[in-house]
């Protein structure tokens, strides 16, 4: 078996440590030694966008990250949004707007979105399109996914 | 309707998919499983010589390692229409990805590790992947004739070959006739979630855990496999993270049953997207169309020949081509018609039934036709299909299930929304189909209904749910007979031993099949309510209503959650209600029942083509279906829109990609592309036509693939009302288009305006 490394981590805003192999994937960490599954694995090739997370403020596919390389580092899952069983507004315009059918791409793209909507507050259909264009979702609800953003982020703003 | 039933309910489950909590197949984690790792062979047809494991066994954690040698022999075949299919390769491959030993190990990582040191002495044998190669003189078969025994076409590569035909298309009279040739490519179904499985040995019996969309057939699959009876065999299912027909049955399940009991130990396997491109795929075409037309416009004949290409094994795939081509002549009013659909074996991965069931092959050729006809014609293809389109009542299949529903009023429908009529630009153009498919044509499903003592209640389902939203809409039935909030329901789903039987999640059956399951089983509740209420109020039955949520007596009415508290009295308990809903084979008929409902859906699309590069741009794209009731309009309209998308796939970009010697090409997501958000019609509009005359609950009809049928026509037809180039090949990718447009047949005019539509785009990006 392969030499192990102790990281540390922030994980949805707590502290953890976790002994790793040189292979495993931050995607690995999350849902197998962390337990949190919420974070979904698809591809494994960073095309599908199911394992998104955030790493330190920005988005990345978390199949694609080795788990040393999250030594250190600030990350937040599908998990670490609602707080004490409160959607988000984000979360709840998904359901609203129909943009969950079978949900395994969901979270995703609601990680996705909220990166998209952090980074700019007001976007156009196109923007909102082109931002979630490396999240694959094959029931095809796209029209509803990018409606939920929208609807997000007006909301917002009231 | 004063209850949930028409509303866009909230999805039952919701907050638990948007925050990570819901737990698929893939988050479940059993104490002590091992992991389990595919070994396949980088070829498509070979004979094992010998398979080497030794160096695969001293990987540490490895546990086993399982090849055909270690199962009972004969090694066990399985499949849903012929039991074809062996749980692992027995002496030679059929197909590239086949597995021919499995390795199971601690950690996935030493499986994988084991998976690559197992040495496979192999000798690649030519292998058929195309219709004309598996029909060619001295092609090899793909099965072992001893497998078909009886069988007169044992010793040919056609599995079988179904004919239907009525009047005689010989001595009809027509003054035009239109004939072409089609092709349907091999596609995947590519749900985000990858298929998998977990079995466990559960006291002297087996548990597995899967993605599959059918656990009633697949907990009789296993128990036949393992010689259990059926109640010592428990299939767990979550809700499965997409399925379109891919996961309908067995794959793996089988293998990693073997290798649990032999283990001990749990297994579980889950596959990669790259193996699940090499488990399930769509059931590629030929089609030859031929049809006779009137000067009026009226078809006087038609005759189609389908050839379909199956896998190695033909999994559920023959049933698809049989239910396919038996509505390639269309909805249409067609005096005679002669269809030869033909299932055709190849070295190929097994296909098997993706949404849509072997109708979006026949109708991409017949409805193209149709356009080719209606240029010939010179009738408007609108007009066109409404003088020929059956009109409510009409047998357009001889002796089967009448037109059901007001089509015509799809079609205008659509047609008006896409704008038809009104000028296009050039460079633009557009096209109009209609699909239809037959509905299921068997059923059984049972729901059990419990409301408990404190009115709320607990209800079960055999159904899946992945991704259409089935339980949303049983439980929006449920409240609106039982008069209770859906937040008080719980229902139960996905698991053999807890949920009563139903035959499957297939052919856009549930709504209406188990939501009258369901219904019956409320209804039986509210009849124990009625006797209840006649006892506890000294009332005669006679005199008490008990519907909607509430008992009406003479005198008042209560609503059902405060009444049941009253008569279930001290002890409590429950009032218990069970529905089945049943639709029995028909003896001599050709699918050996009619079908329940059909589903029909008209789509029309807006598409510019760019001359210099061949891509099409769609502009718009209406699609309409008859659904009879929308029992949640937000998840119809999903549904529609979805399956328009996913139909947008195999229309414009998606293919395998097989070499001479049969291996694929363009395994996994860098080399497949499936639409995008960057791939959605710069407006995409949905609509239904509701005339509440389904057999469903409150009239509604099975819906879910209709949007999906004939989106490849449409498509087609508004790339040669734009180019005047006819492509009878799918997908449409930009290179096909391109060669179309510049080879001297076509009509190379597109050149000029791309303004409009451009201009178009950009007000749709800033506003809707």
């Amino acid at each position: 078996m392969s030499r192990t490394h102790l990281i540390r981590l922030t994980v949805n805003r707590v502290p953890r440590q976790v002994e790793v192999t040189p292979r495993h994937m931050l995607l690995d960490l999350l849902r197998d030694d962390l337990g949190l599954t919420g974070t979904k694995a698809c591809c494994l090739v960073g095309e599908c966008g199911a394992c998104t997370v955030s790493l330190d403020g920005r988005i990345v596919n978390s199949c694609l990250v080795l788990a040393v390389e999250a030594d250190g580092a600030e990350v937040t899952t599908i998990e670490g949004l609602a707080t004490d069983g409160h959607l988000t507004r984000l979360q709840q315009a998904f359901l609203d707007e129909g943009a969950v059918q079978c949900g395994y791409c969901t979270p995703g793209q609601v990680m996705a979105a909220r990166d998209l909507l952090a980074h700019n507050p007001h976007p156009t259909t196109a923007e909102i399109r082109e931002g979630l264009a490396g999240n694959l979702c094959r029931c095809s609800c796209y029209a509803q996914i990018i409606a939920a953003v929208s609807a997000a982020a007006a909301e917002e703003e009231k | 309707m004063n209850g949930p039933v028409g509303t866009s309910a909230e999805r039952v489950d919701g907050p638990a998919r948007v925050s990570g909590g819901y737990r698929y197949l893939g988050d479940i984690r059993l104490p002590d499983v091992l992991h389990a790792k595919l070994v396949t062979l980088d070829c498509a047809r070979a004979r094992i010589r010998s398979i080497d494991a030794s160096a695969a066994r001293r990987v540490p954690g490895v546990v086993q390692v399982l090849t055909a040698a270690d199962l009972p022999q004969p090694v066990p075949r399985f499949g849903p229409q012929f039991r074809d299919r062996p749980v692992l390769a027995v002496a030679e491959t059929k197909y590239h990805g086949e597995p021919v030993a499995a390795v199971a190990a601690e950690t996935l990582a030493a499986a994988e590790d084991a998976a690559r040191l197992i040495r496979v002495e192999y000798e690649e044998l030519p292998a058929v992947c195309t219709i004309a190669a598996a029909l060619a003189q001295g092609a090899p078969l793909v099965q072992d004739p001893a497998l078909r025994l009886g069988d007169p076409l044992a010793n040919t590569n056609v599995l079988q070959e179904h004919r239907y035909a009525w009047g005689d298309t010989e001595t009809a009279a027509s003054d035009l006739i239109v004939a072409g040739t089609y092709t349907f490519p091999m596609v995947t179904h590519f749900a985000i979630e990858r298929h998998g499985c977990i079995a466990a040995r559960d006291g002297d019996g087996i548990t597995i855990w899967s993605t599959i969309q059918h656990p009633f057939w697949l907990q009789r699959t296993i128990a036949e496999l393992l010689s259990l009876p059926l109640a010592k065999v428990r299939v767990v299912a979550p809700d499965p993270g997409g399925g379109f027909g891919g996961k309908q049955h067995a794959k793996y399940e089988p293998l990693v049953a073997f290798m649990a009991m032999r283990a001990g130990r749990p297994v579980r396997l889950i596959l990669t997207l790259e193996e699940t491109f090499q488990a399930v795929r769509r059931t590629s075409a030929q089609v030859r169309v031929r049809t006779g037309f009137r000067a009026d416009g009226a078809i006087t004949f038609r005759e189609v020949d389908a050839d379909y290409l199956l896998g190695a094994y033909a999994d559920i795939a023959d049933r698809l081509v049989s239910k396919g081509s038996y509505v390639s002549c269309g909805p249409y009013r067609i005096p005679a018609a002669r269809i030869v659909a033909r299932s055709i074996l190849s070295h190929t991965l097994p296909s098997t039934a993706f949404r849509g069931f072997g109708a979006p092959q026949p109708l991409w050729a017949s409805e193209s036709n149709m356009d080719e006809a209606a240029r010939a014609l010179g009738i408007d293809p609108v007009e066109l299909r409404l003088r020929n389109l059956a009109r409510r009542g009409e047998q357009f299949i001889p002796g089967d299930t009448p037109a059901d529903g007001a089509w015509e009023q799809t079609v205008r429908k659509a047609a008006e929304l896409v704008g038809w009529g009104t000028p296009v630009p050039a460079g633009r153009g557009r096209g109009i189909a209609v699909g239809i498919k037959p509905g299921p044509t068997t059923g059984l499903s049972y729901a059990t209904v419990r409301l408990l003592a404190d009115g709320s209640v607990v209800m079960s389902s055999g159904t899946s749910d992945m991704g259409q939203g089935a339980r949303t809409v049983y439980v929006q039935i449920a409240a609106e007979e039982l008069g209770v909030p859906m937040d008080r329901i719980t229902l139960l789903m996905g698991d053999t031993a807890v949920v009563c039987y139903d035959q499957q999640t297939s052919a856009s059956r549930s709504t209406v099949l188990m939501g009258n399951a369901i219904t019956y089983a409320c209804r039986e509740v509210q009849a124990q309510l009625r006797t209840m209420a006649a006892r506890h109020c000294q009332v005669d039955e006679s005199a008490i209503e008990v519907a909607r949520g509430v008992v009406r007596l003479p005198d008042r009415q209560i609503p059902i959650g405060e009444f049941v508290r009253l008569g279930l009295g001290r002890l409590g308990g429950e009032v218990i209600g069970i529905g089945e809903s049943r639709k029995e084979h028909v003896p001599g008929h050709p699918l050996s029942g009619s079908p329940v409902f059909f589903e029909f859906n008209c789509t029309a699309v807006d598409a510019e083509v760019d001359a210099e590069t061949g891509d099409i741009l769609l502009v718009r794209h209406v699609t309409v279906s008859d659904v009879g009731k929308a029992i949640n309009p937000m998840q119809v309209r999903g549904q529609d829109e979805g399956a328009a998308i996913q139909g947008l796939g195999h229309t414009l970009m998606e293919q395998y990609i097989l070499d001479e010697s049969g291996r694929i090409s363009n395994l996994g997501a860098l080399d497949y592309r499936i639409p995008t958000s960057m791939d959605l019609p710069l407006q995409l509009c949905s609509d239904v036509v509701e005339n509440a005359d389904g057999p469903g609950p409150y009239g509604a009809k099975g819906m879910s693939e209709g949007a999906l049928l004939c989106v490849a026509p449409a498509v087609a037809a508004a790339v040669t009302d734009a180019t005047g180039a006819v492509i009878r090949d799918l997908p449409l990718t930009a290179e096909r288009v391109w060669r179309a447009l510049s080879t001297p047949a076509a009509d190379s005019s597109p050149t000029a305006t791309a303004t409009a539509a451009a201009d178009e785009q950009r007000r749709c990006a800033d506003g809707t």
